[in-house]
């Protein structure tokens, strides 16, 4: 760990909520993205049509 | 092979399919060097001290906030003119990751603004303008979500698209219109003299890369999801009709 002095604060606490939002972002995008994939795949199914990857 | 080809949503989910496992391997390569880089072995600034690591996020985040918009801007064109779906849905894809990205530097910004200036915030032209530009984000994402039809909503959304690129564009030259404000001059510049020492050029321009791989492995993800939401909404229209 570099020595960061009196700035500690301000440089860990930017990294941490960089890292935090983005994170969330992807952890979203990557659960948004599963479920909407099941659903079509499930009304595929229903229908009985192909998948569009 | 003509450009226009992408905007057919089965080859945009083939193309995207092949290339996204890659930009995400890259982004995180580079996110990843870059900041432990920029982190752990670069040295304090002689009059910022260690607030100067700041810069490997804070930059980054700041360009493509502005980035995102103009994204955002040229696929509403392509959608306003030429009517292409995925465009519209790209954008729409484009609208949250941007907002992060100015959500980052506007906190960043602050952290770094306190020991440096005394104060978290400045009614300074660059902040006042990416704190508006952050607004306009919201409205764009809460009108795609207020309106149900799709079509309508890319209409509206494009315009209101057009209009806050105004404000993207105060956003990265409000320094240069305004010569006051505690915000610096850009941190990356063409002129040697200007540009940051290449210590920490070096892993900025690699964490700058890792953001722009990011936000392209994000949208492309994000579009994928749009794709299939609204052919979920054509197969339920239909079974609704039989």
């Amino acid at each position: 760990m570099p020595e960061l002095g009196k700035y500690a604060v301000a440089v860990l606490s930017s990294y941490g909520v960089t890292l935090a939002l983005l994170a969330g972002l992807v952890g979203l995008t990557f659960w948004r993205a599963g479920r909407v994939k099941a659903a079509l795949r499930e009304i595929e199914a229903r229908q009985g049509k192909g998948s569009d990857g | 092979m003509s450009l226009w080809e992408y905007a057919n949503p089965r080859k945009f989910m083939e193309t995207s399919a092949l290339v996204l496992p890659w930009l995400w391997a890259l982004a995180l390569v580079c996110l990843l060097g870059g900041l432990a880089w920029g982190f752990f072995f670069t040295p304090d600034d002689y009059k910022q001290g260690s607030t100067v690591k700041i810069i490997y996020i804070h930059v980054p985040a700041a360009m493509m906030a502005i980035n995102a918009w103009v994204m955002m801007l040229i696929a509403s064109l392509i959608w306003l003119v030429r009517r292409h779906h995925v465009s519209a849905l790209a954008a729409r894809a484009a609208a949250p990751v941007g907002m992060t990205f100015t959500l980052i530097a506007l906190a960043t910004g602050a952290f770094w603004g306190q020991p440096m200036w005394g104060t978290w915030w400045e009614w300074d032209p660059r902040l006042t303008s990416f704190l508006i530009l952050f607004l306009f984000y919201l409205g764009y994402v809460a009108l795609w979500e207020a309106i149900d039809n799709p079509d309508t909503a890319a209409d509206l959304t494009g315009v209101l698209c057009l209009v806050g690129s105004v404000f993207a564009v105060l956003s990265r030259y409000a320094v240069n219109f305004w010569n006051q404000g505690l915000h610096q001059g850009a941190s990356l510049s063409l002129d040697k003299r200007e540009n940051v020492s290449d210590v920490y050029w070096f892993p900025l321009l690699i964490c700058i890369a890792g953001f722009v791989l990011l936000f392209v492995a994000l949208v492309l993800q994000r579009t994928r999801t749009e794709i299939r939401l609204r052919r979920i909404k054509a197969l339920e229209a239909r079974e609704r009709l039989a």
